[in-house]
């Protein structure tokens, strides 16, 4: 799933860098001198979930331009209520098609220069 | 159907190539419905066209459009977004001080399909309007199955990953099993009813806001004009009729002004008299 996301981002337009956890892309934010212009974020990670990712990156004033996107299997309507209240900026479902992922970039204002969605 | 069989070989070799889709033989009718629009879309007459501009010139941006057509099965909400954020960013404002007297708005969505564009206006309408206004949308189609689809109000995940905002996704919807509903709210604003626009239509009170979208480009001129003539007269003098991305009723029916609303444009009956526009009155 983790590929499929890279390849449509990538067909996109974006720059693609991946982290196994949450605790992984905390460490690599902080040796970025600008942070992404977003974040796909799962909920089930080892280390540090999606949930704990979202609520730490929020606590930075340096990352707030950040998008958080979750990007999961988990579905509860109390779970995106929680993702969203934790800072997530919009919430995908699994499965979901490459105009989905597209339709949510465009919500964002996300869209790379030259890029059509 | 203008789609020849060398037209249809080329468009099943795209999608397979674009979006590893396989059509098989009989989807023909199939290509030639969904590639219409985009072929309008472009400034095409037809699908044979739009295959032929591919040929010649393949572009990305409208290879794109064709393997989304065929290989997307779901609706999007807030399609376009431009016309719903045109109504919270300056239409519902200037009617909610035309209707001050009344404080009520009708709306219809005449060519609802399985219900995102009513259920998105709905939404629309509960958040921009203030409290004490009532609204009512009625939603029809000239599909019995699309209206009762609809009225159902439930839609899988992969619907409501399309164009809907999570936040309103979680206010406005309720898990079912692997579905998601739409709540009591939503359903109690909308009356759904099974309609023909292009036979006489039933009488019904006059509306504020008419959206009829991407409908249109099926109909011959004729029949645009007849439906567009019809629509007219249950509109209110000062109402705004949306019509989709591409659709104008320019060249089609002069008994409208198009008039700009927010960043789309919309269409008012023309009237002798000088009307209020955008800024004024």
């Amino acid at each position: 799933m983790r590929l499929i996301l890279r390849r449509i981002l990538t067909q996109i337009g974006f720059e693609v860098l991946e982290a196994e956890d949450g605790q992984v892309a905390l460490d690599m934010l902080a040796r970025m001198d600008e942070p992404p212009e977003l974040a796909t974020v799962d909920w089930n990670m080892p280390n540090m979930n999606g949930l704990e990712f979202v609520t730490a990156v929020r606590k930075e004033a340096r990352l707030r331009d950040m998008a958080l996107m979750m990007v999961t299997t988990e579905s509860e309507h109390n779970q995106i209520v929680r993702a969203l209240a934790a800072g997530a900026h919009e919430y995908v479902i699994k499965p979901f098609t490459a105009v989905a992922i597209a339709d949510k970039l465009a919500l964002l204002g996300l869209v790379p220069n030259g890029a059509t969605l | 159907m203008t789609l020849t069989a060398a037209d249809f070989s080329y468009v099943v070799a795209l999608v397979r190539r674009e979006a590893a889709i396989v059509l098989g033989p009989g989807k023909e009718y199939l290509v030639e419905a969904r590639l219409l629009p985009v072929a309008r879309e472009v400034g095409l007459g037809g699908v044979g066209e739009l295959v032929a501009q591919l040929q010649r010139r393949p572009d990305p941006s409208v290879q794109g459009r064709v393997v989304d057509a065929l290989t997307t099965n779901e609706t999007s909400w807030f399609r376009d977004r431009e016309p719903f954020t045109a109504l919270t960013d300056a239409v519902l404002p200037q009617l909610v001080q035309a209707r001050a007297a009344t404080r009520r708005l009708r709306v219809w969505s005449a060519a609802c399909s399985s219900g995102q564009e009513p259920y998105g206006l709905a939404m629309t309408l509960e958040r921009a309007l203030p409290a004490g206004w009532s609204y009512e949308i009625v939603a029809s189609d000239i599909s019995a199955e699309m209206v009762e689809r609809a009225r159902a109000g439930c839609y899988s995940q992969l619907e409501v990953n399309r164009g809907l905002p999570a936040n309103l996704l979680v206010e406005y919807f309720e898990r079912v099993g692997a579905h998601w509903r739409v709540n009591a709210t939503l359903r109690r604003s909308v009356a759904f009813q099974r309609l023909n626009l292009a036979a006489p239509l039933p009488p019904m009170a006059p509306f504020d806001l008419v959206f009829l979208r991407n409908v249109l480009i099926y109909f011959d001129i004729e029949t645009k004009r007849s439906v567009l003539r019809n629509v007219g007269r249950l509109m209110r003098p000062d109402a705004l009729l949306f019509l989709g991305a591409a659709e104008t009723t320019i060249g089609v029916d002069d008994s409208y002004d198009r008039v700009p609303a927010g960043r789309a444009s919309a269409y008012r009956l023309r009237t002798s008299a000088p009307v209020g526009v955008a800024g004024k009155g």
